[in-house]
């Protein structure tokens, strides 16, 4: 993964200077867009339900035994908006949109119609990578968004119903407002926005490598999921890092 | 490449020096030399791995060579400026047209993209196309519904879309019946005499090269062994050309069985 890094970063360089070409293009971005609400809105709501879920379960009772119930809202809170939200459903938007870009433009590029459009001067950049930069960048912060909203439910709903905690569903959202600051929700956004990033670079870039017939589509489409969900988590730690000054 | 239009609708003229080209230390071309003339059909034959297809990306602007030029009318293609100034079109193997499209949106692709043309007039113009390769009222259909050899047809209608003024052709009758390959041969001919393009056609196909050429390069190894008319290369005295010519099945007699 790391000696393609250079070649990722170029495409990605060469995505960003075409960006004004976006308008143009916006047919296709909106295609793009369309393809990933359509195909993840609601996975991204049913993850995002049992991750708030899980989490409230898996803190409530310990917070409530030490008398800090107040606490809940704000832990599941701060963790599914700042962390887990943009983390799993980027994880989540590479294996189901990361894949299908690398599939797509890497069957382009086996039966040639890559070198079909260099032959029309439509350079590949603009036609392929561009709206799918442009589709994932704007789509994955709107679905984290959703997410995060879909995950404080999940938990308030456990908070309310789970024997061991019975916060109600009001307190809860009002200890959640006491400690969650917009900026926590704009972090966890900024995040997938990068996130989203990586994956259409990854995976664009992964597809316009694939060599070899249907075997080599495959690959790339293996690869493409996997080196983006390791950067992912790389860069999850970097940003939080810097997001924490 | 496809190009910005100019309104000379005459073939060009093609020559190739010394054209070299390795691949991780294996040399692929050895040194290619060979001229077209304006509105000729150029076939270059040989058998599979000889080359052709690295020759033919060559051509288009999809390799690089390692030493030699390419000119068009005299002027090499390694110049932007040049490359930009002819009208040129590859018509794939595959046909390569774009499956996500449909065959009318592919056709008129070049034009959608560059914006050359209103939707109007880019829907007349891949109407023309299309009959003009026995294609008509297919523009609509996606190119998975649509035979091998239509789609042949397809990616010519999408070549001729920019008035070509050299069409470059690879394997063009590759994995077609013959009815379908004596179909492709006919319109290859037929661009030649309407529009008076210059054809560059790659092919192992013994039949169509005989049938369509008016000289034909045989190449072999990554060098050319023999250019000439058809009569001159089938008269041409070589043991690996006169076997590639006259390769056929042997039927063992049942007495060796």
């Amino acid at each position: 993964m790391f000696e393609n890094i250079g070649e990722i970063i170029l495409l990605f360089w060469r995505t960003m200077l075409a960006l004004p070409l976006a308008w143009r293009q916006r047919q296709k971005v909106f295609e793009q867009f369309f393809e990933i609400g359509n195909a993840s809105l609601l996975m991204v709501c049913v993850l995002s339900f049992f991750i708030g879920a899980v989490i409230a379960l898996q803190t409530g009772p310990v917070l409530v035994e030490r008398s800090l119930s107040s606490a809940v809202g704000g832990v599941v809170g701060i963790s599914i908006a700042k962390e887990l939200a943009p983390v799993m459903m980027a994880i989540l938007i590479a294996g189901r949109i990361g894949s299908a870009m690398a599939a797509e433009i890497g069957s382009m590029r086996v039966y040639q119609e890559i070198d079909a459009l260099r032959t029309m001067n439509i350079d590949p950049i603009h036609y392929l990578v561009l709206p799918r930069l442009v589709a994932i960048a704007l789509g994955l912060p709107m679905l984290v968004v959703i997410s995060i909203l879909v995950g404080w439910f999940g938990g308030a709903v456990v908070a309310d119903m789970n024997s061991h905690m019975n916060i109600p569903f009001q307190v809860f959202f009002s200890d959640l407002r006491d400690i969650v600051q917009p900026k926590d929700v704009a972090n966890g956004v900024f995040k997938s926005f990068c996130f989203a990033l990586i994956i259409g670079a990854v995976s664009c870039h992964q597809g316009l490598a694939t060599i070899g017939g249907p075997r080599g589509i495959g690959r790339s489409v293996t690869k493409a999921v996997v080196n983006s969900i390791i950067l992912i988590v790389i860069f999850d730690y970097v940003l939080t890092r810097i997001l924490l000054k | 490449m496809m190009n910005d239009a100019t309104n000379d609708h005459s073939g060009v003229s093609l020559q190739v020096r010394q054209l070299r080209k390795s691949f991780n230390g294996e040399e692929v071309l050895r040194g290619i030399d060979f001229q077209v003339q304006p509105g000729e059909i150029f076939v270059i034959m040989g058998p599979s791995g000889s080359g052709k297809s690295v020759l033919l990306k060559h051509l288009i602007g999809l390799e690089a060579p390692d030493e030699g030029e390419i000119l068009i009318n005299g002027e090499s293609i390694q110049s932007s400026e040049v490359a930009g100034k002819y009208r040129m079109a590859l018509v794939f193997q595959s046909g390569a047209l774009l499956s996500s499209l449909t065959v009318g949106e592919n056709v008129g692709l070049y034009l959608s993209e560059h914006r050359l043309k209103p939707p109007e007039e880019i829907a007349r113009i891949v109407a023309e196309k299309l009959e003009a390769v026995g294609l008509k009222d297919t523009a609509d259909k996606m190119p998975n519904e649509l035979s091998g050899g239509m789609k042949k047809r397809a990616a010519i209608a999408r070549a001729l879309v920019i008035d070509p003024q050299l069409i470059l052709y690879d394997e063009p009758t590759s994995e077609l019946d013959p009815l379908s390959a004596a179909v492709i041969g006919r319109e290859i001919v037929k661009l030649k005499q309407r529009i008076h393009v210059t054809s560059l056609v790659v092919s192992h196909d013994r039949d169509l090269a005989f049938g369509i050429a008016d000289r034909i390069a045989v190449i072999n190894e990554g060098r050319i062994l023999t250019i000439g008319t058809p009569e001159e290369v089938r008269q041409f005295n070589d043991p690996t050309l006169q076997k590639f010519l006259h390769a056929d099945f042997q039927h063992e007699s049942p007495s060796s069985l």
